[in-house]
Formats: C-alpha cells, structure tokens, sequence
C-alpha cells in the first residue's frame, strides 16, 4: 500500500505525464516472450513485462464433454498469484484478484473462438479434449493482466497433442499436432488516472487508478471480450479513447507472439 | 540382472544430473533462487522477517521459519496438478522447514515470521531436495543470519547399484528393487537435517549410500556459493563502474 502523499505525488507527476520510470503513459516496458519452459506441460511459456514475469502452461486431458455442448471440446483458464511472486499475494484458495484475470483470459480466448472447439472432438457426446491454461505469476511489477493473456496465447501456441491411443493419454510421448488455433486476441488493459489514460501501470500506479479499461482484440480488429474495473466511471468519450489505444497497443504486442501458419 | 548403465546416459552411478543455480531472480522477494538439477527446475522465493498471522501462532522467543512448497498446475510429468495444498505437498513443506532451520537463527526476530515460497514449473524426481537447494541460496540472499547453507540430493539404490541423484525413471525402475532417499546435509558438519527413504535397501547400502551423499552435495554447494558469488561481486563491480 501507498501512503497518502505519495498517492498524491504519484497523481501529480502523472498530470505532467511523468512516470516513476521515464516512460511515456502509452508505452510498454520492453517485452518478452519465451517459449517452452516447462518440459512437463504439453505447451508453455514465459512472458516478461519489463520485471513483471508470468509463466503459462497448458496440460491436456481426455474427458466426457458437457452435455449441452457434446462436438465440443473444452477450455479452462486458471490463475494462480503465487505468494512467491509478491509480498502482497497470500497462500490460499484463489483470491478475487485471480478469478477475475482468469476470466478475463478466458473470455477473451473462448469469445475470439481461438480455438476451434470443433476439433477438439473426439467421439461426439463421449470423449473430447480438454484444454487446460495455467498461468502461475512469479514477480507481479505491475500489468500481471495483459502479462497472463499474452502467456496463456503463447503457451496455447506452444502445445503439442501427446500420444492418446484411444483409452488412455501417453504423458511422455508428445506428437507434432498442434492445437487448432484461429484468431488469437490480445488483451490490453487501459487504465485511467485523472484525467489521463496510460498503459502498462506499475504497481504504484495500480494503486491510484480511477478506472481501468480491457479490451480484447483480433487480428482484424474485431472486439471479442470487455472488462471495466476500478472504482470511477467513465464517459462515451473515454470508453472510445481507451478502446482505439488498446487497439494499437495489441498489434504491437501480437508482434510479439510467433507467426501462425493459418 | 544387473543395473549397468544410467537410463538418462550419465557415466557414473555417483554423478548427479547438470545443475545450474541463480540468485536474485525474483525482484518482490527479499531473497530469492532458482536452482536447476536435470528437469527438475524450483523457484524460491523468502519474504521477511515479517509480522506473523494468526497472532497466536507468533512466538516471543524468537521468529519462525514457514515453508511452502508448491507444485505449478502443469510441472508434473502426467496429469495436471490440482492447484492448492495436498497432504503430500503439505508434508515435503513440513520436512523442508526442518531441513533449513538448524542453519537459521531468528531469535533476533521475535514474533516474525519468515516465509520461503519454493514453486516448480517443470519436474522429473528430486524436487522436494532441488526446493531445499533453491530455498537455501534465497535465505542467503535475504541477508538472514545463516550458520551454513543446506545442500540436498538424492541418494538410493537401483537394482544392485548405490546411486546419486535418482531421475523419474529410475525411480519407477522395474528390472529389480529401488530405494529413494532424499537428504539434505551441512556442508561444514556433513550432519544431516533431511532424511527420508522409501523402497527397499540394506542398512549396510543406506549407509554407503549417505556417505554419497555427503560426497554429492560438494558439488552443489559450490554450485550454490557461486550462485550467490555471481549476484554479490557482480553488484560491487556494477557499483565500482558508478564511482561509488
């Protein structure tokens, strides 16, 4: 926590556009993407946001489809903020914090239909492949949110099918297939602070935010998943402002991410 | 039958797997590692001393240490792992802290707590000693009054062989009978804080097999003094280079 006069020294500096790190408000810290970091999972990656660093993993498994959606295939996303990565984060049951991240990631992957669900049939109304995100936080320096997003799309890159003969999975054995991916979306959080609108916050600055904006995008621009939080509200104007530089903040992240074949 | 070559291709039946060790690798923390033995890859984090919560669990004496040792949902070589505390989680955790407090002395710390958050994305046997080795570089790295590191390996028996630093594999060894020890020892005293065995070995083969160990973790412990090396003389340099 901050205390009060440096709440205020903080929001001042930010009305003359001036960061604790000599960034502009709509800049990123350097980012980096490595991929296959854990030889356990079926897919994984490391995602660095100047010293923010989230890990993502994604284990498959065979299970019975849920009976509204039998020729589909299932996702889950789950967030874990280790009490490794942060003095403030707590060992326990998921805190609301990491709900709300996972759903965000979640929402943005299922509504952009990055995954053609179709294909993760395996006999239609018995047997299908569940996709499983892990993103596990290992230093929070601020913007774990779109950190999570982008290592849960890299890791879903990353994964390869293991050998299932038809009963049961073969761990060991990983085979070349890869996950059907579409269109992947890119989620960037804009948060609002007085009467500014910057990206990328560190954790001080996640302290004095008004409103923060997470917009999840396609390649085509297209939105796919929403979410306000914080305690101001905002104005038409500002919702518009927001989404337009999210919009230019996920292309230059995409770059990030390796080129699909599709 | 006889165990005669290493599954994973290493020449010696005394030879661990490659190990690699960093300090400083987790800003937040106070002190933190991250220490590498094959596969099996830990993180390791220490924050504190700090005040303890639920107040009755403080002691006037003297701080306490708190380990927790956690496996990442996708670090387990079958299935995911269901996230949050399991009995076998909550036991290598228990075992850990033993493994590292006679090296601490947090009576300067009265009602504090010292916690170690030790995490694994990736693991293939050996990660509660792997843990402990991560743990050990980080508590340094807090600063914390220390009267020695604690290093950590595996010790057993394959078949008919006394082995170092067992992997998956030859931990589910079927040609003949295995026994998994993990240790951890003192390098100055070479006494042991962690032993634990499961399987199935003589008393005469135990005891060839600790005197391994306390030849095996030579080599960590250096892996791990220069660890600590590197992040220290490296920040006295970096500080010469400033004109301080």
């Amino acid at each position: 926590m901050l205390n009060e006069s440096l709440k205020e020294h903080l929001i001042e500096s930010l009305k003359k556009n001036v960061r604790y790190d000599g960034r502009k408000l709509t800049e990123f810290r350097p980012v980096v993407v490595e991929y296959d970091i854990s030889k356990s999972a079926e897919g994984s990656a490391r995602v660095k946001i100047g010293d923010t660093e989230v890990l993502a993993g994604v284990k498959l498994s065979v299970e019975k489809p849920y009976p509204d959606t039998p020729e589909h295939g299932s996702l889950v996303v789950g967030v874990e903020l280790l009490p490794l990565s942060s003095p403030e984060f707590e060992a326990g049951p998921p805190s609301i914090d990491a709900i709300e991240i996972a759903r965000v990631v979640d929402r943005g992957i299922r509504e952009a239909k990055a995954i053609d669900t179709k294909q993760l049939c395996i006999v239609i109304g018995e047997k299908i492949w569940t996709v499983c995100i892990d993103i596990c936080t290992i230093n929070d320096a601020g913007n774990l949110l779109d950190a999570a997003g982008l290592a849960a799309l890299a890791a879903l890159q990353n994964a390869r099918f293991p050998f299932y003969d038809g009963t049961g999975i073969d761990y060991k054995t990983k085979t070349d297939k890869k996950l059907p991916l579409t269109k992947l979306p890119i989620g960037v959080t804009v948060f609002k602070i007085g009467n500014k609108h910057l990206v990328d916050p560190l954790v001080d600055e996640q302290f004095v935010y008004d409103a923060r904006l997470t917009v999840s995008t396609t390649p085509d621009g297209k939105l796919c998943a929403l979410q306000k939080g914080g305690d101001k509200p905002l104005s038409l104007e500002e919702i518009e402002q927001m989404i337009d530089l999210a919009i230019e903040k996920a292309h230059e992240l995409r770059e990030h991410l390796q080129d699909e074949d599709n | 039958m006889s165990y005669t070559k290493r599954l994973d291709g290493r020449k010696s039946f005394e030879e661990t797997r490659p190990i690699s060790a960093k300090a400083g690798v987790i800003p937040r923390a106070h002190g933190s590692a991250m220490f590498t033995i094959g596969k099996t890859v830990a993180y390791a984090a220490v924050y504190g001393p700090r005040e303890l919560h639920p107040k009755f669990l403080q002691n006037p004496k003297t701080g306490i240490l708190r380990c927790h040792y956690n496996m990442m949902p996708f670090s387990g070589s079958g299935e995911r792992v269901r996230p949050g505390p399991s009995r076998r989680s909550r036991e290598i955790s228990l075992v850990t802290e033993k493994a590292l407090a006679p090296v601490l002395d947090l009576s300067d710390y009265p009602n504090a707590v010292v916690d170690v958050f030790i995490e694994f994305p990736q693991t293939d046997a050996g990660s509660r000693c792997a843990g402990i080795c991560a743990a050990s570089i980080a508590l340094a790295d807090a600063g914390l009054p220390m009267m020695d590191l604690v290093a950590a390996v595996s010790v057993g028996r394959v078949d008919d062989k006394i082995v170092v630093d067992l992997d998956y594999n030859e931990e589910a060894y079927e040609g003949g009978p295995v026994a998994d020890t993990p240790v951890a020892i003192l390098p100055s005293t070479e006494e042991f804080t962690l032993l634990q065995m499961d399987g199935e070995i003589s008393k005469e083969d135990l005891i060839k097999a600790l005197r391994l160990g306390q030849k095996a973790v030579k080599k960590i412990i250096e892996a791990q003094r220069q660890a600590l090396k590197e992040k220290y003389v490296g920040e006295e340099a970096d500080d010469a280079g400033n004109g301080e």
